[in-house]
This record gives structure tokens, C-alpha cells and sequence, in this order.
């Protein structure tokens, strides 16, 4: 029992990361925006708070990485919606970008460890049976990102803002004719993507390995932008999905510990494997994915022609 | 995710109504002047950055710039990493303008050396001249299937190409680790996760000899031109292109999008398997986990900066060639990272992107 509670929270943690990145895809991707830069924020992120989290407390380091990744998605947001460029392009360029200056800036910080392990809210926690590690000993961010999950349901589906977001990305003419400023909502809405991605590699990077090394994601930002497919743009669906993505990550490990022998690399495989196994199951019902995605999704607006 | 819609990469289109003097741009002057534009932004952040860094802008900017081209010996290392660059990026320029994503190059490439490993290892010590051929064509075969799998997912079960073609270079990296670190490492290697030494006669030939430029760049020459005629002088060139700007029209000309998808991803797929054929029979002379260097990932820059045409990538990758070089030299001489290359290619994207959206509006004003 016991057992089975670790591999919970090891699939949790993991998928935090998975989710954090996630929810904030799917809140640019809801305004009609896809952000193929997400590995590339998180990158960043997870840079600019480690190298923040050497000398200050983890708290100023999460900041930091957010802050470092709203700033890539809003260098992203001035040439998608600013200037009108093809979407695609510019997330392959923030990604190509972020791999290649963390690479570069983080070069001094891969011999250099963190002061201190974070520790869960109580001491003590942990050692209730069960629930200790099922529920109650994670990081703080591990409860935020599933009251985020839960917050942005509501917000998306219950809110007249949120009503304005889904309108921004099914009908970005249709809204900027009823007055509402739909290049800024998406601008806000990708600041807020890549907000949410710079956490989720902060959490990477200061949590989760609690180290840094150059391409530390490892393709993270690419699983959570299948997530949202997989998850058909719903925040709720998404922190399942990313839960479940965490444990097929950890897969790898709870066997390696049972003596399954498997080569690692191959068993590296897995996370990669089940997210190609995802798309298919989830793209071959094509009606299914066409109902949920936002009608825009992908395309340029430009409202003066 | 979204199905992708046709994308204006290419030349900017011609306008319907220019006014003004830039309205007297011509559309293929309009093509050629964000790259450059983009490259002058490059090169000013950079000489930034090198005085940030306390390092003196012009030698910095003459590793990048000048010490490349210097003399035959340089000119043959260019030749060596633009000729890999140059082979992928003509095939993404094909896909890309049939309006196919795949992002995966450096997995075909990864994939493509080890099939070219394959034929190495199976052949042996004592192997004739053939098996240079017989590995060329075995790296393009292995690039392909590994651009067939991405082919038949979006094919049969509409799987976003984008996202399967990158989680299959995860997949080919870690095939690559399994395969060195476990049963193709040389036994007698020290324990190194590394193949046998290639026999010599496996390696490509050589263009002169004393440098380590080969055979494999007159490929990239050859390839270049028959991507030109693929493009501009075939039938089937032009089905993919007009399937790729109005798929509804190449729908109305009865062309299929299906073969167009599969004819992207065999020609591109190939073009980065032969690539890391060349690569591993040529500069390396051995399977090693140092392959992958991300010519799969810059060779995409490649072909946008050389505007998806098979001339433009041509300079295209000789200039990309030549920031990794840059790179190199300002390591080893300057104490700067490597990683350098990197910050560099991702600005390059950046600001032709934006100069090619400035150009684009002046022109339609």
C-alpha cells in the first residue's frame, strides 16, 4: 500500500510539471493561439529560477521563472499578434532560441548546487500512512497547479472573461465586430501561457531534478502541447492527463526498482512512446477533436483588413 | 491541434497594389532583403553581447566572419557542416511548402546514421568499395522510415505531424544511447559508448586529399539541383506546391493531398537519413553519442533564411556552417561557450520573421 502511494506521488509530481506547462497552452490555445515555444520557455524558466534560487528563497525563484517566461511569450506575442507572423515559425524560433541561450547562459550553473531540499508544509506529514505521500507531503505548487486547474475551469467556461478568451479563438472577426479587443486578449492570453511554462520548468529545475543541466526538459513542453489535444482544451481533463503522463514517466523507474530488466534507454522511451500512442487514439476520431478545438486556432487575425 | 494553414514562408506574395517606393520593390528583392536584414540584427545583438561579455566585438565577429573563409583548409571544414545542413533543409523546404511540418529531421538523421552503421558493421573488416554505397543508400532508406512512421500516423490516424516527428528524435537519441552503450560497443573501446572505428574503406571519399571535405558535398550540390527541378520543372513538384498555398484548389484539380504527405515526408525524411550517412561514414569515421549536434533543428533556420528555395538554402547553409564554426573558434580562442551557435541560430529565425512581417506590410501599403 504503502508502495503504491509513493508511485502516486512520484506520477503527481511529475505531472505537475506537465500540468502547469499545460493549463497555460490551453489558455493561449483557447484565444486561437498555438506556441510551439513552450520547450523553449521552460527552459528558460527553469534557468532564470535556478540561478535565482542559488541566492534568494524559492519563492523569489518561482517568480523569476514565470517572469522569465512571460517575457519570451510576450517577444512571441509582439511578432504573432503584433506583426501577424506565422505561428508556427515563431514557436519553432523560441524554442531553437531557448535551447540555445540556455544552454549558453547556464553553462556556469551545471556544477552548482542548490542550498537546500525543499521540504513539504509540515514536518511530519509525511510519515501518516498513506495519505502522507498520497495526498498530503508535496511541494505547495502541487496543490496551486490543481486549484489553477479547477480556478481556469471556471473562469474559461463560467466567466464572461473567459467567455471573450474562447471567443478571441473561435471567432476572432466575429468578436473584434462586437467591439472586444481580441489582439490584446490574445496577447494577455499568451503572456499567461508562457507565464505558466516558465513555472513549470522553475518547478523542474528547483523541485523535481533540483539541479540544472543543459536540455533539462527534455521534451516536457512538447508532451504538455499534446496534452491539450489529448485533452481537448478542457483544464480539468488536462490535470488527469498530465497525472496520468507523470506515472508513465515514472514507469520507467518503478520497474527499474522492481529488477524488470530493460534496458534504460529503452525504457527512456516511454514517455515519448505514449504521447505518439495518445495523439493517435485521440486524432483518429477527427469529428471528436474538430467539435472541441477552438475553430481559429492557429491563424493569424489582423483586424484592419 | 490546429490543421495547419497554408504559410506565407516562402517569397512574400506579389502585391496588388504597391504604392510608394516600396511599392518599386520587386518580390524577389522583397526575398532577398529581410534575410540580410535579419543577418545585419544578428550580427549587431552579437557585437553587443561580445562587448557584454567583455570580449572585443570585431575578433569576436571575425571567428564568425572572416576565419571561416580564410584559406582551403577552413573553406573544406565549411563544406563539411553546411553539406548536412544544406541536404536536410532542401528536403524541409519541400515539405514545408507542400505545407508539412516535419520537425523531426534530426530524428530521420539520427536514424539514417545508424541504419548506414548497420551496413558498416554487417560488412566487416575485409568489405570492398561497395559498401560506401551500399551505406549511402541505407542511411536515406533509414531516414525514410523513420519519416514513414510520422507519413502513416498523420495519414491514417490524422496524428499532428508536428508532435509525432519531434517525440520520434527523442526516440532515435535514446536508440542511438542503446545501441553504442550496449550491443554495438567496441569491445576493445576502453568501455566507451562508441562503435568500432569504421575500416578505411567504408569512408566517403575525399575531395582533396589532406582535407576532410568529401564526396558528400558534390551530393549536396547534386541535390540542390535536383530539388530545383523537383520544384519548378516536375508535375508532381507542382502539385505539392500548389496542394501546400490552396489546398482547396489542388482538392478541385483532383491532386491528392495524401500522396503530397508521403512524397513530403520520403524526399525530406531521405535527404536527413543520407545526411547522417555522410555524417558518420565521413567526418566521424564511428558511431558515437556526439552525432546529433542539432543539424536537424538548424537545418529548419536553413531553410526559412534561404526562403525554401534550393539556391537560397545553398548560401543559406553555408552561412549557418559558418556560425558554427564561429562558434568553435570563439571557444577556443576566446573562452566563450560553444552554445553561443545556438543563441545565434535562434535570433537569425527571430529577426527574418519579423523583417519578412515589416517588408510584407510596406509593401501592401
Amino acid at each position: 500500500m504503502e508502495a503504491f502511494a509513493l508511485m502516486l506521488s512520484s506520477s503527481v509530481n511529475a505531472g505537475t510539471v506537465l500540468a502547469l506547462a499545460a493549463l497555460g497552452l490551453l489558455v493561449n490555445e483557447r484565444a486561437g493561439v498555438v506556441n510551439l515555444g513552450a520547450e523553449g520557455m521552460m527552459l528558460t524558466g527553469g534557468l532564470a529560477a535556478y540561478a535565482t534560487a542559488l541566492h534568494h528563497p524559492s519563492g523569489v525563484a518561482f517568480a523569476a521563472g514565470a517572469g522569465a517566461g512571460a517575457l519570451l511569450a510576450a517577444l512571441f506575442a509582439l511578432l504573432v499578434v503584433g506583426l501577424g507572423t506565422n505561428q508556427y515559425a515563431t514557436g519553432l524560433a523560441l524554442t531553437l532560441f531557448g535551447a540555445g541561450f540556455t544552454a549558453f547562459a547556464g553553462e556556469s550553473l551545471v556544477d552548482k548546487q542548490l542550498p537546500d531540499l525543499p521540504r513539504p508544509l509540515l514536518p511530519g506529514l509525511l510519515d501518516v500512512p498513506f495519505f502522507g505521500h498520497a495526498l498530503l507531503g508535496y511541494h505547495p505548487l502541487v496543490y496551486v497547479t490543481a486549484a489553477l486547474a479547477a480556478g481556469l475551469g471556471w473562469f474559461l467556461f463560467r466567466s464572461r472573461a473567459g467567455l471573450v478568451v474562447r471567443a478571441a479563438g473561435e471567432s476572432p472577426a466575429s468578436a473584434h465586430a462586437l467591439g472586444l479587443p481580441v489582439q490584446r486578449v490574445r496577447f494577455a492570453a499568451i503572456v499567461f501561457g508562457g507565464a505558466l511554462c516558465g513555472l513549470a520548468g522553475a518547478y523542474v529545475s528547483i523541485v523535481y531534478a533540483h539541479l540544472w543541466v543543459e536540455g533539462l526538459t527534455a521534451g516536457k513542453g512538447w508532451i504538455a502541447l499534446a496534452l491539450t489535444t489529448f485533452a481537448t482544451w478542457r483544464p480539468a481533463r488536462v490535470l488527469l492527463g498530465a497525472y496520468l503522463f507523470g506515472g508513465v514517466t515514472m514507469l520507467q523507474f518503478h520497474l527499474q526498482g522492481r529488477g524488470v530488466d530493460i534496458e534504460s534507454h529503452l525504457l527512456g522511451m516511454s514517455p515519448y512512446v505514449a504521447t505518439i500512442l495518445v495523439l493517435v487514439l485521440i486524432s483518429r476520431n477527427r469529428a471528436w477533436v474538430r467539435v472541441n478545438m477552438p475553430a481559429s486556432l492557429g491563424k493569424a487575425f489582423r483586424p484592419d483588413n | 491541434m490546429a490543421r495547419l494553414e497554408p504559410s506565407a514562408l516562402a517569397a512574400p506574395a506579389v502585391s496588388s497594389s504597391p504604392s510608394g517606393a516600396w511599392g518599386l520593390l520587386s518580390a524577389r528583392a522583397a526575398a532577398l532583403l529581410s534575410p540580410l536584414a535579419a543577418l545585419a540584427i544578428t550580427v549587431a545583438v552579437g557585437a553587443v553581447l561580445f562587448a557584454a561579455l567583455d570580449k572585443p566585438p570585431a575578433r569576436a565577429l571575425e571567428m564568425f566572419f572572416i576565419e571561416p573563409l580564410r584559406d582551403g583548409r577552413a573553406l573544406s571544414e565549411v563544406a563539411i557542416k553546411a553539406t548536412p545542413l544544406a541536404l536536410i533543409a532542401l528536403g524541409l523546404a519541400i515539405a514545408f511548402r507542400a505545407n508539412v511540418w516535419n520537425i523531426g529531421a534530426e530524428g530521420q538523421f539520427i536514424v539514417g546514421a545508424i541504419a548506414a552503421t548497420g551496413v558498416v558493421l554487417a560488412a566487416g573488416e575485409g568489405a570492398g568499395r561497395w559498401v560506401v554505397v551500399a551505406l549511402v543508400v541505407a542511411g536515406a532508406i533509414g531516414g525514410m522510415a523513420w519519416a514513414a512512421l510520422v507519413a502513416w500516423l498523420r495519414d491514417r490516424f490524422s496524428a499532428n505531424e508536428i508532435l509525432v516527428s519531434l517525440m520520434l528524435v527523442y526516440v532515435a537519441e535514446l536508440l542511438l544511447g542503446y545501441l553504442v552503450y550496449g550491443p554495438w560497443k567496441d569491445p576493445q573501446g576502453f568501455n566507451f559508448p562508441q562503435t568500432i572505428t569504421f575500416p578505411a574503406a567504408t569512408a566517403i571519399p575525399r575531395l582533396v586529399s589532406g582535407q576532410r571535405a568529401n564526396w558528400g558535398s558534390l551530393g549536396a550540390l547534386a541535390a540542390t539541383a535536383g530539388a530545383w527541378l523537383f520544384l519548378y520543372r516536375t508535375y508532381a513538384g507542382f502539385q505539392l506546391e500548389v496542394g501546400g498555398i490552396a489546398p482547396r484548389a489542388a482538392a478541385y484539380a483532383g491532386f491528392s493531398p495524401r500522396r503530397a504527405l508521403w512524397t513530403a515526408l520520403m524526399i525530406s525524411g531521405g535527404l536527413a537519413g543520407l545526411a547522417g550517412a555522410l555524417e558518420v561514414a565521413g567526418p566521424l569515421g564511428q558511431l558515437t553519442p556526439h552525432l546529433p549536434v542539432g543539424y536537424g533543428f538548424a537545418a529548419i533556420i536553413v531553410a526559412f533564411v534561404g526562403r525554401l528555395h534550393p539556391v537560397g538554402i545553398l548560401f543559406s547553409s553555408v552561412l549557418m556552417s559558418m556560425f558554427y564554426i564561429g562558434g568553435e573558434l570563439s571557444q577556443s580562442r576566446l573562452g566563450l561557450p560553444k552554445a553561443l551557435t545556438g543563441v545565434f541560430q535562434g535570433l537569425l529565425l527571430f529577426a527574418l520573421l519579423a523583417c519578412d512581417a515589416l517588408v510584407e506590410r510596406r509593401r501592401k501599403r
